[in-house]
C-alpha cells in the first residue's frame, strides 16, 4: 500500500515537473483566449486575430534575434537602438537626395558593423555581453542622433518602396505577418537543422566543453550578434513601412524590456542553452492576446502594466517552484 | 510787406533752429537703458528634448533675439529623460555666471517644481513653456490644454455631423502628463454637452506611434462605425493614421490631433488627407511672447517669483477648409535665419 502510494507520488511529481514555464504560459494564454472568445464580442474574428498577430510581429522579429543570442548565453541590449537608428539614418540619406541603393548599402554596412563590434568584443576581448551591447547601443543612438539625423522622427519619402511594403496586403493579410512567420521558420531551420545552429545550444550550455570539442565557439558568437543586428534592421524597416516614418524616441521606451519579456516568458532561460522558436511564438502570443483583450476592455494603462507584470511573476514563480535550479546553474549563475 | 514777411520767416527759422538743437542733443534714453539691462544676459532653454519641431523652432527664434540684444543663449537636451532635465536645471542654478532666465518645458506636473522654486530663489527668472506644472513661474507660455481639447472635440463633432454614428475614439497620451489630463478634460466637456455623442474607447499610446497604431486597430475592430478619432499628439498620431489606412476607413474615420504646426508634420498631412484637423500652436508668435517676457522681466525691476501670469497662445483647429499657405511654419526657413 505504501509502495503504491510512493509510485503514485513520484508519477505526480514527474507530471508536475514536466509542467515547465512554457507549458504554464501556454495554459494561461489558452485560458485567456477561450474566455475572451466567449465573452468579448468581436474578439474571435479573423480581422481581430490578424490584428493581434500584427501587433506583435515587429516585437516577435526582435525577440527571434534576441533568442538566438540568449540561447548562446549572451544578450543584445543594442537591438532597439540599431533598429531605430539604422532606419532613421537610411531615411535621412534618402531625404538628403542620396540614391536608394547607396543609402541602403550604407545603412546595412552600419548594421553589420555594430553586430561585428558586439560579437568581437564579447568573443575575443571577453567583455561581458551586457556591458558591450549597452555601450554600443548608447553609442549608436548618440552618434546617429547627433551627427547624422536632424530630428527624432524621420519621414519616409513619398512613393518609396517602404511605403509600398506597408500597403501590401496579400490575401488581406499585412506583409509584416508574412515576414515574421518567414523569419520564425528560418530561425527554426537554423537552430534545428544546421550544424552551427545546433552548436548554439552546446556553446550556450557549456562554452568550455564546446570549445574543447572543437567547435568554432568565437566565430559562432560573432555570427549571433550579426544576426540579431540584422533582425533589428528588418524590424525597423517594417515599423517605418507601417508608420511611414520612424521615431527614434522608441530607444527610450520599454521596448527592450518587452523583447526580453517575450523571450523569458516564453521559457527561454537567461542562462543559455535552452529554448527555441516555439518559445518566442508562445511568449508573443501571450503578450499579443493580453494587450488586445486589455485594449478592448479599456483597462487604464497603469493597471495594464500591473496585470502584465503579475502574469510574468506568476509564471516565473511557478517555474521556480516546480523546477528548482540544478547544481550546474547554481554554480555558473545566470547572466 | 515783403521785407516784413522775410524777417518773420528768418525769425521763425532761427526760432526753429533754436528749438531743434536741444532736442537733438537730448537723444532717446531708451536704447541705453535697454542695452544696460539686456547686455550680457544669459538665457538657457531646457525643453524635454531638442529633437522635435517645437523645441527647434523655439530655439531658432530665441537664439536670434537673444544674440541681437547682446546676450548669450544656450540649450540643454535632456532627450526625454526627466532625470537628465533635472540635472541640467541643477547645473544651471549652480553655474557661474548664473543664467538670468531659465526657459523650461516640464515633463509632468511635479518633477521640477521644487528645483524651479530654487532657481527663482537664486535670482533666476523661470518661464514655463508648453507643459503646465504645480509651480508659479514668472510666466507660463503655451497652450491652455483644456481649451485645446475642447477645440479638438468641436472639430470632431463638426466632422461627424448630425447624421453620423456620433461615436468618437480617443488615443490618449498617458495618464500622468498635464497635457494629456487637461486635454482629456476639455474634450469630455464638449462631448458631454454635444447631443448624442459618446466616447466608445479611450486607450493610451504612451506617446508612441506603434502603440497608437495597435490600439487604434483594435478600437476600429470593435467599433467599425466610429466617425472620428482624436489622438493627443501628432508625434504618435502617425500610428493612428496607419491603422485607419490599414482598415480602409480613410474616407469614413476623421483623424484629429494637435501639434506644433510644423509644415511637414502638420500642414502637409492635412493637405494629403492623413489628418482631418490639427489644433496647432502658432510657434513663431509663441516664441515672440517668450522674447517679450524676457525683455520685460529683465528691465522691469521685478524680482524672480514675485508675480506669475499665464500667457496662453491663441489656437485654432486647422482643416483643409481654412488651411492657408502660412498656416504652418517651416523649420528649415526658421533655422536659416540664424545662418
Amino acid at each position: 500500500m505504501r509502495a503504491i502510494d510512493r509510485t503514485w507520488g513520484m508519477d505526480f511529481g514527474k507530471h508536475l515537473r514536466s509542467l515547465n514555464q512554457a507549458r504554464i504560459v501556454v495554459a494561461i494564454t489558452v485560458a485567456i483566449f477561450v474566455i475572451a472568445s466567449a465573452t468579448l464580442p468581436g474578439f474571435l474574428t479573423s480581422d481581430n486575430l490578424i490584428a493581434i498577430i500584427r501587433s506583435v510581429s515587429v516585437l516577435g522579429i526582435l525577440a527571434l534575434g534576441m533568442a538566438i543570442v540568449i540561447i548562446g548565453r549572451g544578450i543584445d541590449l543594442s537591438m532597439v537602438a540599431v533598429m531605430a537608428m539604422s532606419v532613421a539614418w537610411y531615411l535621412q540619406l534618402l531625404n538628403n537626395g542620396c540614391g536608394d541603393h547607396a543609402a541602403l548599402a550604407l545603412a546595412l554596412a552600419g548594421v553589420l558593423a555594430i553586430g561585428l563590434v558586439n560579437g568581437f568584443l564579447v568573443a575575443y576581448a571577453d567583455v561581458p555581453a551586457i556591458f558591450v551591447t549597452l555601450a554600443t547601443g548608447s553609442f549608436t543612438f548618440g552618434f546617429v542622433r547627433s551627427q547624422l539625423i536632424a530630428q527624432d522622427a524621420v519621414m519616409v519619402p513619398g512613393d518609396h518602396w517602404i511605403i509600398g511594403l506597408g500597403r501590401a496586403r496579400p490575401a488581406d493579410v499585412p506583409a509584416d505577418i508574412y515576414i515574421f512567420l518567414l523569419l520564425a521558420f528560418a530561425a527554426f531551420l537554423f537552430l534545428r537543422f544546421t550544424k552551427w545552429g545546433r552548436y548554439v545550444y552546446y556553446a550556450g550550455d557549456n562554452p568550455m566543453a564546446a570549445r574543447n570539442a572543437g567547435m568554432p565557439v568565437r566565430p559562432m558568437l560573432v555570427l549571433r550578434y550579426v544576426l540579431s543586428s540584422l533582425a533589428a534592421f528588418v524590424a525597423g524597416l517594417l515599423t517605418a513601412s507601417s508608420l511611414q516614418s520612424i521615431n527614434t524616441r522608441v530607444v527610450n521606451s520599454t521596448l527592450l524590456y518587452d523583447i526580453v519579456l517575450v523571450a523569458v516568458i516564453g521559457g527561454i532561460g537567461l542562462s543559455g542553452g535552452k529554448g527555441g522558436v516555439r518559445n518566442i511564438l508562445i511568449g508573443a502570443a501571450l503578450i499579443g492576446i493580453l494587450l488586445n483583450v486589455m485594449t478592448i476592455l479599456d483597462i487604464p494603462q497603469l493597471e495594464q502594466n500591473l496585470i502584465k507584470s503579475t502574469i510574468l511573476l506568476v509564471a516565473i514563480l511557478i517555474d521556480g517552484l516546480l523546477n528548482p535550479r540544478d547544481e550546474q546553474t547554481a554554480q555558473q549563475g545566470d547572466i | 510787406m515783403r521785407l516784413k514777411t522775410l524777417a518773420a520767416a528768418a525769425a521763425l527759422a532761427v526760432a526753429g533752429f533754436g528749438l531743434a538743437a536741444p532736442v537733438h542733443a537730448e537723444s532717446d534714453p531708451g536704447p541705453a537703458a535697454y542695452a544696460q539691462a539686456m547686455n550680457g544676459k544669459k538665457v538657457i532653454l531646457v525643453p524635454m528634448a531638442m529633437g522635435f519641431d517645437l523645441a527647434q523652432g523655439w530655439a531658432a527664434v530665441l537664439e536670434r533675439e537673444v544674440k541681437a540684444f547682446g546676450g548669450t543663449f544656450e540649450t540643454r537636451d535632456p532627450n526625454w529623460s526627466t532625470e537628465a532635465g533635472a540635472q541640467a536645471i541643477t547645473e544651471a542654478i549652480s553655474s557661474d555666471p548664473k543664467p538670468d532666465v531659465l526657459i523650461v518645458m516640464a515633463p509632468d506636473l511635479n518633477s521640477y517644481s521644487r528645483l524651479l522654486k530654487k532657481a527663482q530663489e537664486a535670482g533666476i527668472f523661470v518661464l514655463l513653456i508648453d507643459n503646465p506644472a504645480n509651480f508659479a513661474p514668472d510666466a507660463y507660455m503655451g497652450s491652455d490644454w483644456t481649451r485645446l481639447g475642447a477645440l479638438e472635440a468641436e472639430a470632431a463633432v463638426a466632422a461627424c455631423g448630425d447624421g453620423s454614428s456620433k461615436k468618437i475614439g480617443l488615443v490618449q497620451g498617458d495618464e500622468v502628463n498635464a497635457t494629456s489630463i487637461y486635454q482629456y478634460e476639455g474634450i469630455m466637456k464638449v462631448l458631454d454637452a454635444a447631443d448624442g455623442f459618446q466616447v466608445v474607447a479611450k486607450p493610451v499610446s504612451n506617446w508612441d506611434p506603434t502603440n497608437s497604431r495597435t490600439v487604434t486597430a483594435t478600437m476600429l475592430q470593435q467599433n467599425p462605425d466610429i466617425c472620428a478619432i482624436i489622438d493627443f499628439w501628432d508625434g504618435d498620431a502617425t500610428g493612428a493614421a496607419a491603422a485607419i489606412r490599414d482598415a480602409g476607413l480613410q474616407d469614413k474615420v476623421k483623424l484629429i490631433t494637435t501639434g506644433g504646426g510644423e509644415q511637414t508634420a502638420d500642414c502637409d498631412m492635412i493637405e494629403n488627407g492623413t489628418y482631418h484637423a490639427v489644433v496647432m500652436t502658432e510657434l513663431v508668435r509663441e516664441a515672440g511672447d517668450m522674447v517679450a517676457m524676457i525683455k520685460y522681466l529683465l528691465q522691469s525691476g521685478v524680482k524672480p517669483g514675485e508675480h506669475s501670469a499665464h500667457i496662453y497662445t491663441l489656437e485654432q483647429a486647422t482643416t483643409k477648409a481654412n488651411l492657408r499657405p502660412d498656416s504652418c511654419w517651416n523649420l528649415k526657413a526658421l533655422q536659416a535665419m540664424n545662418q
